[in-house]
């Protein structure tokens, strides 16, 4: 099994994908999975040759034949979800969970399989990524992580690849657990917000609750010292180490806007800083597998 | 009116935007605030509330009576999120994964499966000036967010103007957040992610049937990524709100520039006026 580096950051919008991108430069060869499957990103500064794709059935939804329906509105009555309103099954409402199928008298309502994304293998300059999109307000974004993780693992082998660079989504919910389920070492990208800061401590909760090792990086910590030392402060007394610091440098603007990797390209302090990071956050990672 | 503020991308400046608007458009209506964020809400960093009180959000789980219970497994069987595992007449629930959809206990011919309420989160309730926030919370470890964003969404005031903080992502929290709204306003910035994620945003809304317009944040000298992207969707652009740092160092200290700054408060209220006549143009007659 390749080793497993989930990069996520509770709040959005803090650097994940820009970090994820550079430590994919720096690998010299890792495979690469975009588990953001809602708003994907990563393939955007990786100018990706799609290899592959296949559907994802991630989950059922409910149909009414209206043929064979005898109009009791049973279905409409015991729907858990509030779905079905004048025989009509709202799929964004409907969460496949069977009751009507399991009422109906008619055998009318059914479940059947529903195309909730897309996942894809493509080839990068820096090696394989997989990656996939969910359908707008597609059911099952967690199952939907687990593929694309899976689709990486099996990647990894067929090249002999030994890690796996996970770029994660915002939010600690069903994603977010998925894409933690068997990392071996979490690193949260966060920034000197007060938003930041929440975001770091609840994301931090999700790794505790899991069992999974997790580190720090503050990105733009110039921007508020203040909060940036109440950070490191939060860090030490949770014994959470900070792998780095990444200054507020325009560069990472012009390489975001450019789509450009951004150490690929740049020579800056920001590059310089996640260069560091990328050496502090390996060996980090080497001494929790040789723990395990 | 309902106005739902949204992202396809994370951090671009949804709450800042949702929370100034709210604060400009107190000072002429009362205003109800929803967080549905539930995941990282920040609003209260902005607005400032004193809180006022709590409640618990409760899934349905489904609890196994032991002693009638003959291991049949029909329940187990149903469950379509693998809740419920029958192992060697033994029925295990797993009670994080249960949608509470209470399918198990139709399916049980021993009729010996009843439930009992699981916390999954809270919704908290508090106040400042003109504006009333709810505030969805999911609790640590719990992967199902939409039951604690919908009890939020049940706040909506009957009157004066709810504002809707979405979360980011366009899956189902993000759905169950905007559906419904009279107007949506999508917040991006000038680059391709911005670009990319406002795409998808703007496709989800438009299935969704809701009339819907862009903010650009940390704008430049240079929004054509996302001038060009609009002018072929048809998407008016409201405002453009420019890149600075020292617009970002008031961010990062939870400071709402239309509450310490006239400019700015009259520039949102302008926004919102400007929002409120593409809802009517957009509202069927």
């Amino acid at each position: 099994m390749p080793a497993q580096l989930t990069i996520l950051s509770g709040k959005g919008g803090t650097g994940k994908t820009t970090v994820t991108a550079s430590f994919l430069n720096l690998a010299g060869g890792a495979v690469a999975a975009d588990c953001d499957v809602d708003a994907p990103n990563l393939h955007l500064l990786l100018d990706p040759t799609l290899v592959s794709r296949e559907p994802f059935e991630g989950a059922m939804v409910a149909r009414i034949d209206l043929e064979k329906c005898s109009k009791c509105v049973l279905c409409e009555e015991s729907c858990p979800f509030g779905a079905i309103k004048d025989l009509v099954v709202d799929p964004f409402s409907c969460e496949g969970c069977g009751v009507c199928e399991l009422l109906c008298l008619d055998g009318a309502a059914r479940l059947v399989p529903e195309i909730t994304g897309e996942v894809f293998v493509s080839e990068t300059r820096f090696g394989p990524l997989a990656h996939a999109l969910l359908r707008p307000g597609g059911e099952a974004s967690g199952k939907l992580v687990t593929r694309v993780k899976e689709v990486a693992s099996s990647l990894a082998g067929e090249r002999g690849l030994d890690l796996n660079l996970v770029d994660g989504s915002p939010g600690i919910g069903c994603p977010v657990i998925a894409s933690v389920a068997g990392s071996d070492l979490i690193l949260v990208v966060t920034e000197p917000t007060l938003s930041g800061l929440w975001g770091l401590e609840r994301i931090h909760g999700v790794a505790r609750h899991f069992g999974v090792k997790m580190a720090v990086c503050i990105n733009k910590g110039d921007i508020n010292p203040e909060i940036a030392e109440q950070v490191r402060h939060y860090c030490s007394e949770s014994k959470l180490q900070v792998l780095g610091e990444v200054p507020f440098d325009e560069e990472v603007n012009q390489a975001t806007m450019n789509g450009e990797v951004l150490v690929e390209r740049y020579d800056g302090p920001a590059s310089k800083a996640l260069k560091s990071l990328w050496e502090e956050t390996m060996a980090l990672l080497e001494s929790t597998k040789t723990k395990t | 009116m309902l106005v739902s503020v949204a992202s396809g991308k994370g951090g671009t400046g949804k709450t800042t935007v949702a929370a100034n608007l709210a604060w400009a458009a107190s000072k002429q209506e009362p205003v109800t605030f929803l967080d549905c964020d539930v995941e990282e809400p920040d609003s209260h960093f902005y607005l400032k509330p004193d809180w006022s009180g709590e409640e618990d959000v409760c899934l349905p789980v489904p609890v196994v009576d032991a002693s009638r219970c003959d291991g049949c497994g029909a329940c187990a069987e149903f469950c379509r999120y693998n809740a419920l595992a029958a192992i060697k007449g033994d029925v295990l629930v797993f009670q994080d994964l249960c949608h509470g959809c209470g399918g198990c206990a139709l399916a049980c011919p021993l009729k010996c499966i009843t439930y009992t309420d699981r916390r999954i989160g809270i919704v908290r309730e508090g106040a400042r000036g003109g504006v009333h926030l709810y505030q969805g919370l999911l609790d640590i470890g719990e992967p199902v967010a939409v039951p604690v964003l919908k009890r939020v969404r049940e706040k909506q005031a009957d009157s004066g103007l709810t504002l809707v903080d979405c979360p980011p992502g366009t899956g189902c929290p993000f759905v169950n957040s905007i559906r419904g709204s009279d107007y949506c306003l999508l917040v991006t910035e000038p680059s391709p992610f911005g670009r990319h994620d406002l795409d998808l945003a703007h496709r989800a809304a438009l299935e969704l049937g809701v009339p819907h317009g862009v903010l650009i944040n940390r704008s430049s000298n240079n929004d054509a990524i996302i001038d060009d992207y609009c002018e072929e969707e048809g998407l008016q652009v409201f405002d453009r709100i420019p890149f600075s740092r020292d617009l970002a160092e008031a961010f990062s200290r939870g400071e709402m520039r239309t509450e310490t700054d006239e400019t700015w408060f009259w520039r949102f209220l302008k926004i919102l006026e400007e929002v409120r006549k593409a809802c009517l143009l957009s509202s069927p007659s």
